[in-house]
């Protein structure tokens, strides 16, 4: 019988599971079966003959289930995924919450666990009284309702979207110990269903000499950023549906601008105004913040796409591995200028590589998962991922980064990640 | 389906999008002859070509919704107030979370550092890193104080602003700061920012 293979690699966060099966194990087979315990090995193809805590087979319900609901919840034993939430207690309202990367699979992540960074908290907007205006340097200033713009043709797009401040603390000179996705999970990706800007655009008969696009969100902290529109008007929605539903108030209800690719700032929530101006605005949002200061005194900005990046998430922090065998090393792969074109793994500590397999669909500006099978011996292993996208931009070391970017640039790190599998299997986050 | 792309049809949408109201985008074939000859038509005057389903936005709706404040100062509403004016303000409204004197609180420091930027310890704030006066007036008014954005009125934004400039020892402390003076202050790090795109 093949277990499951969270039960493989538990994460220490889970304790109640892992404390779970300790105490059935010790119920019902005695003290002497702990230490008895034979390794399971799963995830690779391979079955494990007989895992001392299997449960008995399931027999069917001999009395009714549950009733309908609704809106559908998650199992009351998934309450410990979590978004992780990070504020400053004398503004509750400004700071992030973290997708838990290291408890998902797959590439899309639920609208419940959508990280957010909001500047100070989250609207609560009427849809009905919601419009949107564009102006500025257009033949006819428009204003649309909710009901309008869902009239137009829509498109989607499956894409991430990853505030330029995800990943700061590698910046740090000690390795952060948390949590893969309590410090790289300022990323999610939806599917994003909305109206092309470039429909918009026409409809207000935007003059071609207008170079950008400001735009601004109905926030407390009014977010007002500018994009050139040379570089979004392929790609930019209006979105008015995450993952098929409406827009969650936390990820911009009722209408969020979804640049993808592109730095989580720019892809405005709570969108209120699209202003077609010749320079940019130069607000607070993309001068004093999100841009990165390097070593000579001067400051990268306006760097909009994210570049690419990977990150193992299963083992990671948190994880203990159970005993020597064969896993599956699994993680997250993206670039914000287009598909990912292979990613290596190395358990070496990056003296090796092997290229991992990509999971299908490999998409531009989206999450890619990538799987590689891999035999522990029991002793310390350094496991490392490196991305390269289809332009042939390679994910850089992280010493690399500090190189050409110096030690303070606080945004935008996009350097290898490292995990330490240790001889007794828990997992630590290192610096190569 | 191609001809209802958002392509140049002018029109069409009072046959085609209304045409049936479950699905506005399939078309019975039958109507193909109707179709095409609405979008041989010439526009329709004083409807916008395309879809058209947005309203024209007066100059009164504009003002009505305008906060924004170029790098330059264009946007900046009439009014000013000084540093003078703007220290018992931020007292009353700012320091609680920016510290006295812009330093040393919980919400991040707003004073100092000037020429830092190079050093080991670089300190990223108004005066050291800001590159446009007027971006302090935008910001302000539309964000702060957090627990009541939008509260001040704009010559207490100026005056804060002043203050906050005066801090960083760019201003006098009797300069009043107003549409005309905030977008001629240099700011130390004006020319610190180098874009990355494209």
């Amino acid at each position: 019988m093949t277990r499951r293979k969270s039960d493989v690699f538990q994460s220490s966060r889970p304790v109640a599971r892992a404390e779970r099966v300790t105490r059935r194990l010790f119920l019902k087979q005695g003290l002497a079966a702990s230490s008895t315990l034979v390794m399971p090995v799963v995830g690779i193809g391979a079955s494990v003959s007989q895992a001392p805590d299997t449960p008995p087979p399931m027999k069917p319900l001999t009395s009714p289930g549950l009733p309908f609901s609704n809106y559908g919840q998650p199992s009351p034993h998934e309450h410990r995924v979590i978004r992780w939430i990070s504020a400053n207690p004398m503004a509750p309202a400004n700071g992030v919450s973290w997708t838990p990367l290291h408890d998902l699979e797959g590439t899309v992540t639920p609208n419940s666990l959508h990280f957010e960074r909001h500047h100070n908290g989250v609207p609560q907007l009427d849809p009905a009284r919601h419009r949107l205006l564009l102006d500025g340097m257009v033949e006819r200033p428009l204003q649309f309702s909710l009901d309008a713009l869902g009239r137009y043709p829509m498109v989607s797009r499956l894409c991430f979207i990853e505030c330029g401040g995800n990943s700061s603390a590698a910046w740090r000179r000690q390795p952060l110990q948390a949590h893969a996705g309590y410090f790289h999970g300022l990323i999610s990706c939806s599917e994003w269903t909305g109206v092309s800007l470039a429909t918009l655009l026409a409809e207000a008969g935007a003059d071609p000499q207008a170079g950008w696009l400001i735009a601004e969100g109905a926030d407390a902290a009014g977010v007002s950023v500018s994009l050139p529109v040379p570089g979004i008007i392929d790609h930019a929605l209006l979105a008015l549906y995450q993952n098929g539903e409406r827009i969650r108030p936390e990820n911009g209800y009722p209408l969020r601008l979804v640049v993808p690719g592109w730095e989580g700032i720019v892809n405005v929530k709570w969108l209120r105004r699209l202003k077609l101006a010749s320079e940019p605005l130069m607000s607070r949002y993309e001068t004093a913040k999100y841009t990165d200061l390097l070593p000579d005194g001067r400051a990268r900005q306006f760097s909009f796409p994210m570049q690419v990046k990977s990150l193992i998430t299963r083992p990671s922090v948190g994880f203990n591995l159970p005993g020597p065998g064969a896993y599956e090393i699994s993680g997250l792969a993206w670039s914000g200028k287009g598909r990912i074109h292979r990613v290596e793994v190395s358990v070496d500590g990056g003296k090796s590589w092997q290229s991992a397999r990509l999971q299908e669909p490999v998409l531009p500006a989206c999450l890619t998962r990538f799987r590689a099978a891999w035999r522990w011996e029991g002793v310390p292993a350094v496991l490392v991922s490196r991305a390269i996208d289809e332009n042939g931009e390679v994910q850089p070391s992280r010493d690399a980064l500090l190189a050409a970017r110096g030690e303070h640039s606080r945004y935008h790190y996009n350097g290898l990640v490292s995990w330490l599998v240790r001889g007794d299997g828990a997992v630590e986050h290192v610096y190569l | 389906m191609s001809i209802c792309e958002p392509a140049p049809c002018t029109g069409y949408r009072i046959s085609a999008a209304r045409s049936t109201s479950r699905n506005r985008f399939s078309i019975q074939r039958r109507m193909y002859p109707l179709l095409l000859a609405v979008l041989m038509a010439p526009p329709v005057a004083a409807v916008s070509p395309g879809f058209g389903w947005g309203v024209p936005a007066s100059p009164e709706d504009i003002r009505a919704n305008d906060y924004l404040v170029t790098k330059d100062g264009v946007g900046l509403p009439p009014g000013g107030g000084t540093a003078l004016e703007g220290e018992l303000l931020y007292r009353q409204r700012c320091e609680k979370c920016h510290g006295s004197l812009g330093r040393g609180a919980s919400a991040e420091e707003l004073v100092g550092g000037i020429g830092s930027l190079s050093s080991e310890n670089p300190d990223r704030t108004i005066g050291s890193y800001w590159p446009y006066a007027p971006t302090l007036f935008d910001y302000i008014r539309r964000a702060m104080p957090i627990d009541a954005p939008l509260s001040l009125t704009d010559p207490e934004v100026y005056a804060v602003a002043a203050y906050l400039l005066y801090l960083n020892h760019l201003i006098s402390e009797t300069q009043v700061m107003d549409a005309q003076s905030l977008p001629r202050v240099v700011m130390p790090n004006r020319n610190g920012f180098v874009p990355a795109f494209p």
